[in-house]
């Protein structure tokens, strides 16, 4: 019903002028957040440039396996939800549902994964806190988890809010508020969730895979 | 963006195309994370993370059919980051040049 209604605000000369400035305002909110994310890169950068061993055993105690079953979970959820915005342009309503409900649910997987890896990393002492153990060969390493924590921590969050908002976008989307005229949370949303991706895609590699070698 | 010309066949065959080749490139990255590179690993590593970056914001983030306002936001957004980046470690690696106190 309500995509027969016209969503144009009086504002905007037309609905295609309307989701571009929408999409424009979303991607100048993703340019703070390449700051926000860049900021703590620039930490990495500096203390990897000064104590590269420190992370090559620092990355000793994360496990690849589980590091890249959680990229393939992530990637995998970033192809529903491009689905999900695919069906909403195409007016498919249950295939939406169903795309939309898909992604919460390898973002669950996803965030399931993390935090039986930081269970195991806080029962090892790894935590930068008071609990933290300082094994005698691994001098700094209080450093490589600050910098793991706060990094993989801030994009849990990231994932923990982008889950709550599909939730909300789901209901809408059960009771057909977005069609071929008018989607543009699903749009918007997926930009979100599409960054969320290129985060990991950078933390795996610069997190887990270095000095895996020699 | 125009969806004047939307062919949802074509769509969904580059969403599956481009979630296949992140697939090899996550594969690709792993295997290379455990070959001896020296100096070249991270910029292996490094290469196939911006490759699949680019993948996803073209194709999944629409950016291949967004306006050229679009590109110029994205640029901002990462000649910032590189400024940042940048002017710490000419900071970093600097500071030991001068004999300043308190350097």
């Amino acid at each position: 019903m309500s995509d027969t209604a016209t969503r144009l605000q009086h504002h905007f000369a037309n609905e295609e002028q309307q989701l571009d400035a929408s999409t424009f305002g979303m991607w100048v909110f993703l340019v703070t957040e390449i700051l926000f994310f860049g900021a703590v890169f620039c930490a990495y950068i500096v203390y990897r440039t000064h104590y590269p061993e420190v992370f090559a055993h620092g990355a000793h105690h994360l496990d690849v396996v589980l590091g890249a079953f959680n990229t393939v979970v992530l990637i995998a959820s970033s192809l529903t939800m491009a689905m999900a915005v695919h069906s909403a342009r195409v007016d498919e309503q249950r295939d939406l549902a169903r795309y939309l409900v898909g992604t919460m649910f390898l973002g669950l997987v996803f965030l399931g994964v993390k935090a039986y890896e930081y269970t195991h990393k806080f029962h090892e002492g790894l935590f930068p806190g008071n609990f933290f153990y300082q094994a005698d060969d691994a001098p700094l390493q209080r450093l490589f988890f600050s910098i793991y924590f706060t990094l993989t921590g801030l994009h849990a969050v990231h994932m923990i809010i982008g889950i709550a908002i599909l939730a909300v976008i789901l209901v809408q989307a059960m009771r057909h508020h977005y069609g071929p005229r008018w989607h543009t949370p699903v749009e918007i949303m997926g930009l979100y969730w599409h960054f969320v991706d290129l985060v990991w895609i950078f933390l795996f590699p610069l997190l887990y895979l270095i000095g895996r070698h020699g | 963006m125009s969806t004047h010309h939307y062919d949802p066949a074509a769509t969904v065959r580059s969403y599956l195309m481009v979630f296949g080749a992140l697939m090899v490139f996550t594969a690709l990255t792993v295997a290379a994370a455990y070959i001896d590179m020296g100096a070249m690993n991270n910029v292996v590593a490094m290469a196939i993370a911006i490759t699949k970056a680019v993948m996803v914001m073209l194709i999944f983030m629409h950016v291949r059919e967004s306006s050229p306002l679009i590109w110029l936001t994205i640029a901002s957004g990462v000649l910032f980051f590189l400024i940042m980046v940048g002017i710490t470690m000419i900071d970093m690696t600097s500071r030991g040049l001068m004999g300043i106190l308190g350097k």
